[in-house]
């Protein structure tokens, strides 16, 4: 691509609409994508903390992968 | 049985400590992906013949539209591996991947609008290729909302392990609608039968970014699984070890 | 615990989905899976006779022309056996050329002219800089001279 400064890049010789848009939602999702996963981690060791404090907590069920 | 060492791995206890330290890699690779990528996409690809710039909305579509039809793939995957051998695992892998899969059709479709709307001179057409991709969508947005209306994680696991099978099938046509019927969207540039129509650096550049979103996708789904891993486990012993020792 | 409201909302979002996917593939068999037909095809008579549709091909070289309102445009699709007069009044797409891929939506004139009412732009899957597609047009008519005797076209 031959440098035109960056007035012409960002202009996209008029596709600025498309390309721009395109880019700019996908990275808007992937960091919304990001803060929800980081809120349901923080939701889901909260939840995980409160159950071992009050909750009743059972005998270990980890082991039980085949069970069928 | 029991013997085995990968049900070590098949164990969430494990799992969870084994992704926590496999996370940070991964998006630390998707990163530095996604820069080359765009830096390839953007500054080193030349401008194409017939679309001028328009075409650099490849370097995300194309990467998109590969994931999304991936991840269903491999969701429905670890969902027959969970209905045949009951591996809790298996199941919160498979609802792990399904949100990072519809947002991933979700770009694959928004792209591919404002991709055709300059190109095509259409937004949208009901073509085979479109049409099928948008049903994509929908068998990730029901998979969701039925796993989310079930309270038992168990059938919640079973019924959304049904919709990821029956909608399996849909994959191939997405893949191959542009071979088998008339459609407006053009056929693979890339694929295993013929050489690549495309200039070799705008598919280095295309390549790298689909490697990057394959690396987020890996990022993503492992942090979701591990908090499924913690919602659904937090009555276990492990976990309350876990949360005790961090305390 | 889930509040009951939440769940409703959850179910109808499940019936919606896979009720969209269940129209969608119904519909696709009925008609969809048919986005275009060919010149030779609409020639056999094998596309609709009383309902819009769609043609794909070829906009033939050298069969675009313009009227003087400047909207109207008259051109020729062709599969290379079969060819259709189109008449569109509107924009044409950036990519539409002589030459190229194009798919016209509309209905038969009772003269047989295809009146269109969209016009899309069908490209192909090749990506190359200009200079590239430039070399490789230059390389194909070189071959051309050389493996056919040059008509008196041109």
């Amino acid at each position: 691509m031959n440098w035109g400064g960056w007035a012409e890049f960002f202009y996209m010789k008029g596709y600025a609409l498309y390309i721009w848009g395109s880019y700019g939602v996908t990275a808007m999702l992937i960091v919304a994508e990001i803060f929800s996963l980081r809120a349901r981690r923080q939701r889901a060791i909260q939840l995980a903390l409160r159950t071992v404090k009050y909750g009743k907590v059972e005998k270990d069920e980890g082991n039980d992968e085949v069970t069928a | 049985m029991s013997g085995f060492n990968w049900y070590k791995y098949a164990s969430p206890a494990t799992f969870y400590d084994l992704a926590g330290r496999m996370i940070p890699w991964f998006y630390a690779a998707a990163a530095l992906l996604c820069a080359a990528g765009l830096y390839i996409g953007f500054f080193l690809a030349p401008t194409d013949f017939q679309q001028s710039e328009a075409y650099r909305i490849i370097f995300i579509h194309v990467p998109a539209s590969w994931m999304s039809m991936f991840i269903y793939v491999v969701m429905a995957v670890w969902a027959a591996i969970g209905l045949a051998f009951n591996t809790r695992l298996s199941f919160m892998m498979a609802s792990a991947l399904a949100p990072t899969g519809a947002m991933l059709t979700f770009v694959a479709l928004w792209t591919g609008a404002l991709w055709g709307r300059p190109t095509w001179g259409a937004w949208w057409v009901w073509d085979a290729r479109l049409t099928s991709e948008l049903i994509l969508f929908f068998l990730y947005i029901g998979f969701m909302a039925l796993q989310a209306a079930i309270d038992d994680p168990r059938r919640a696991d079973r019924a959304g392990a049904l919709i990821a099978l029956v909608g399996v099938v849909n994959v191939p046509i997405i893949y191959f609608s542009v071979r088998w019927w008339n459609t407006l969207h053009q056929g693979a540039s890339v694929s295993v039968t013929k050489a690549p129509s495309m200039a070799s650096i705008m598919l280095l550049g295309m390549l790298v970014m689909a490697f990057a979103v394959w690396m987020y996708a890996i990022a993503a789904a492992l942090s979701r699984a591990r908090s499924i891993i913690l919602e659904r486990e937090r009555n276990s012993q492990w976990v309350a070890q876990l949360l005790e020792g961090k305390a | 615990m889930k509040s009951r409201h939440k769940k409703l909302i959850l179910i109808g979002v499940v019936v919606l989905a896979l009720g969209a996917v269940a129209a969608l593939v119904l519909n696709a068999f009925r008609s969809n899976l048919v986005f275009f037909f060919s010149p030779t095809q609409v020639v056999n008579g094998e596309s609709p006779h009383e309902r819009a549709f769609r043609i794909g091909g070829l906009v033939e070289a050298g069969s675009l022309r313009r009227e003087a309102d400047g909207v109207t445009a008259h051109f020729r699709i062709t599969d290379t056996a079969q060819t259709i007069s189109v008449t569109y009044k509107g924009l044409l797409p950036d990519l539409f050329k002589e030459g190229k891929g194009v798919v016209a939506e509309g209905r038969m004139s009772s003269g047989g002219v295809f009146m269109a009412e969209q016009v899309l732009a069908k490209h192909d899957e090749n990506y190359m800089p200009p200079e590239a597609a430039s070399a490789l047009e230059q390389a194909q008519k070189a071959q051309k001279t050389l493996v056919a005797p040059p008509e008196g076209k041109k």
